[in-house]
């Protein structure tokens, strides 16, 4: 299998100093990569971020050219530039290991982006629990302001992020960074026209920002020459459910089957894998092994590259009971706002449990279908589709182990102490 | 003679308009605790709340634009607006125009919801609490017949029925958006469904 | 003219299913399910008479650019086929 024979392991957002000798310094930065090409940090990025096809790495995988370009018509230069390392999603790394490691290169990508949209204020938003992240970024923004800064210095601030799921949604981040508050708010109107202070504001993720800082000095093709399938370049993600659990640089379009193989997971030792994260969703071994990780091509058979999750689950474990797991995390972490995802979720939660424990009521599939099919776009934020976007996904890969959960009361991989099928 | 008809019209229209804020404060709670019957629906307390009010404010207006007009009770336009600057019965009667300028404000930020928005238009609803008991103190207070059966039952009647609403009210409680945060923890069951 | 609802100012008051519930139903938490798509002119009135009646202006009418196709009507209680998103 020729995907196989190729190296997996990419270097470019990780290129430099091993992972063990901590944060990268701003000397080493420069020294290694040079200083941001004189104008780097104005307008014409724009063009170049659009030619290199760069897609945001924060979930959506929204163009990340385009995002700033429209930003930048409305900013009138009293933008602000959000750095969005709150990284919720639990199954996620990849932010804080970035952030931990090239703190510069985060806030080069800052630099430019401040510099393209025209922004008078950087904030950089970092997780409660990303200790590491936090202090190498904070260390990071003190080198910068000890030197003379080229190019010159924007106003940087670094916002620690409560520790909940949907504190990184862009509304949400806005909230808390404007009213300390880290609920989504209603939107229209979006962050790109109304966010801190009132002013446009460009929420983007750390590892996009990190790929903007090599591409304003590299150049689109350079970015463009990596790649396996449609979507072009290197991105971060975070693989669990194997031997050597952890964060890697790979190659869009890289398959499943690869890192499989690069983390130690047989074919035969797994069922399924999780993609993208709590806001993804499951896909079948058999469907997956061969499936190119790239957004475009994701996207196109209604799957999701999202945060760059890949998580095994095992053949032995039950597809049920996790997503049940799931579905109550989902719940609790709700901003509780909104009555549809409050009582939805909970109560998807609770009787997805239900079937999960074999203690399911004759209706309890069709009760969650139900419940699951009304409420997508009924919050004020997306956390509710994909809650409801995960369900989905689940009970069409375990849909065989669901049914007989509900009719029959039995598991086909019963945990420790539970009567088999 | 046109003396006596005008202070029965005060009266009258007086006694009128407090029975029918009394409906619409009561109405006002059986909207929020959302009560509904097969010949009840829920949008009915809201739409007769409403309605109710404004025909409350016509009567109070007959209430107050005939008490001025009375010779007896020497009420200028100042004193109609101006608590307790009447020379007649000035305690019972400034408490009437207390509760007059607090329903002013209830009224004209009704009509300015869209423009002054929710948080600001609920702010000024709150004030209905305090201007249903003065209407009620300037209707015992302010007339020589006072003590008549006849008002004094009315009187108790309208307490007893805000008493009984606001009972309810606090016996409804915490509305869907107080138990939002405990049910998203998963503290106590999640509301059972209206339907399974 | 759409019907746009902000979904945290609504309390589930219900009342605008019962003044339009050609187009409103309520789920079972008596939450608001509105069908998408353009308020047909007939029931602009009685959008309107909803819009006013709720205790906390949870919605309101909002034009619907004239590129936008008008979707077809789903029917509310569609069940989703297991596995749909």
């Amino acid at each position: 299998m020729p995907d196989l024979q190729r190296p997996v392991h990419q270097r470019r957002l990780l290129d430099g100093p091993p992972a063990l000798s901590g944060a990268e310094t701003l000397t080493s930065h420069v020294a290694r990569l040079g200083q941001l090409p004189p104008r780097a940090a104005s307008r014409e990025v724009i063009a170049t971020l659009e030619a290199s096809g760069l897609l945001g790495r924060g979930g959506a995988s929204f163009p990340v050219g385009r995002k700033w370009r429209t930003v930048a018509e409305r900013s009138g230069g009293r933008a602000t530039v959000l750095v969005n390392g709150a990284e919720g999603e639990p199954l996620s790394a990849k932010d804080r290991v970035l952030m931990a490691l090239r703190p510069h290169l985060v806030l080069d990508g800052a630099l430019l982006a401040a510099g393209a949209v025209g922004a008078e204020e950087i904030v950089v938003y970092v997780g409660a629990a990303h200790t590491a992240a936090r202090r190498s970024l904070e260390r990071a923004i003190g080198e910068r302001s000890a030197t003379a800064p080229s190019p010159p210095a924007i106003p940087t601030r670094l916002v620690v992020a409560p520790d909940r799921y949907v504190a990184g949604e862009e509304s949400a981040a806005v909230h808390f960074v404007t009213e300390a508050d880290a609920r989504p708010t209603v939107t229209p109107p979006r962050p790109f026209e109304r966010g801190i202070g009132g002013r446009p504001t460009l929420v983007q993720n750390v590892e996009s920002l990190g790929h903007a800082a090599l591409i304003a000095r590299f150049g689109a093709d350079w970015f463009r020459a990596a790649g396996r399938a449609e979507t072009r370049g290197t991105a971060l993600v975070t693989l669990t459910g194997v031997d050597r659990p952890g964060v890697h640089e790979i190659e869009l379009g890289t398959t499943v089957a690869a890192l499989a193989d690069l983390g130690g997971k047989a074919r035969a030792d797994t069922q399924g894998v999780l993609l993208g994260g709590y806001f993804g969703g499951w896909a079948a071994i058999d469907e997956a092994w061969d499936l190119a990780l790239d957004p475009i091509a994701l996207k196109a058979s209604r799957r999701a590259f999202g945060c760059g999750v890949v998580s095994f689950l095992a053949a032995d474990a039950c597809g049920v009971k996790t997503t049940a797991r799931i579905m109550d995390y989902m719940a609790g972490q709700s901003a509780a706002q909104c009555g549809p995802c409050v009582f939805g979720l909970r109560a998807i939660a609770d009787v997805t449990r239900r079937i999960g424990d074999g203690a399911a009521d004759t209706d309890d599939l069709a009760r969650i279908e139900r419940w699951a099919g009304q409420l997508a776009g009924r919050g004020a934020c997306r956390h509710p589709d994909g809650a409801v976007g995960l369900l989905a996904s689940a009970l069409s890969v375990f849909g065989e182990e669901f049914v007989r959960h509900a009719s029959l009361g039995r598991c086909s991989r019963p945990e420790f102490g539970e009567k088999a099928a | 003679m046109s003396d006596q008809i005008l202070w029965f019209a005060t009266r009258g229209a007086g006694t009128v308009s407090l029975l029918l804020f009394t409906a619409v404060v009561c109405l006002g709670i059986l909207a929020v605790v959302r009560w509904q019957s097969p010949s009840w629906p829920r949008f009915l307390s809201v739409e007769l709340h409403r309605s109710l009010a404004l025909l409350s404010v016509v009567f109070l207006g007959v209430h107050i634009v005939t008490a001025i007009a009375d010779p007896f009770t020497s009420l200028g336009v100042v004193a109609a607006v101006v608590p307790f600057a009447s020379s007649y019965r000035p305690l019972w009667v400034g408490l009437g125009v207390i509760s007059v300028d607090l329903l002013a404000a209830i009224l004209v930020s009704s009509l300015l919801r869209p423009r002054i928005g929710q948080a600001a238009w609920r702010a000024f609803h709150w004030l209905s609490y305090g201007a249903w008991p003065l209407a009620v103190l300037h209707g015992i207070g302010s007339g020589s017949d006072a003590s008549a059966p006849w008002m004094m039952t009315i009187a108790a009647s309208c307490l007893a029925a805000v008493a009984l609403s606001l009972t309810w009210r606090v016996a409804a409680g915490r509305s869907n958006r107080g138990e939002l945060s405990r049910v998203a923890a998963g503290a106590g069951a999640g509301r059972e469904p209206r339907r399974a | 003219m759409s019907i746009q609802v902000d979904r945290i100012r609504c309390d589930g008051y219900g009342m605008c299913a019962e003044l339009l519930p050609e187009m409103i139903e309520l789920d079972d938490w008596g939450y608001p399910i509105v069908r998408p798509g353009t308020v047909p002119d007939g029931l602009l009135e009685h959008a309107r008479r909803a819009i006013e009646v709720c205790p906390v202006l949870a919605f309101r009418l909002q034009a619907v650019p004239e590129s936008a196709p008008a979707p077809a009507p789903i029917p509310l209680r569609a069940v989703p086929a297991r596995g749909a998103h």
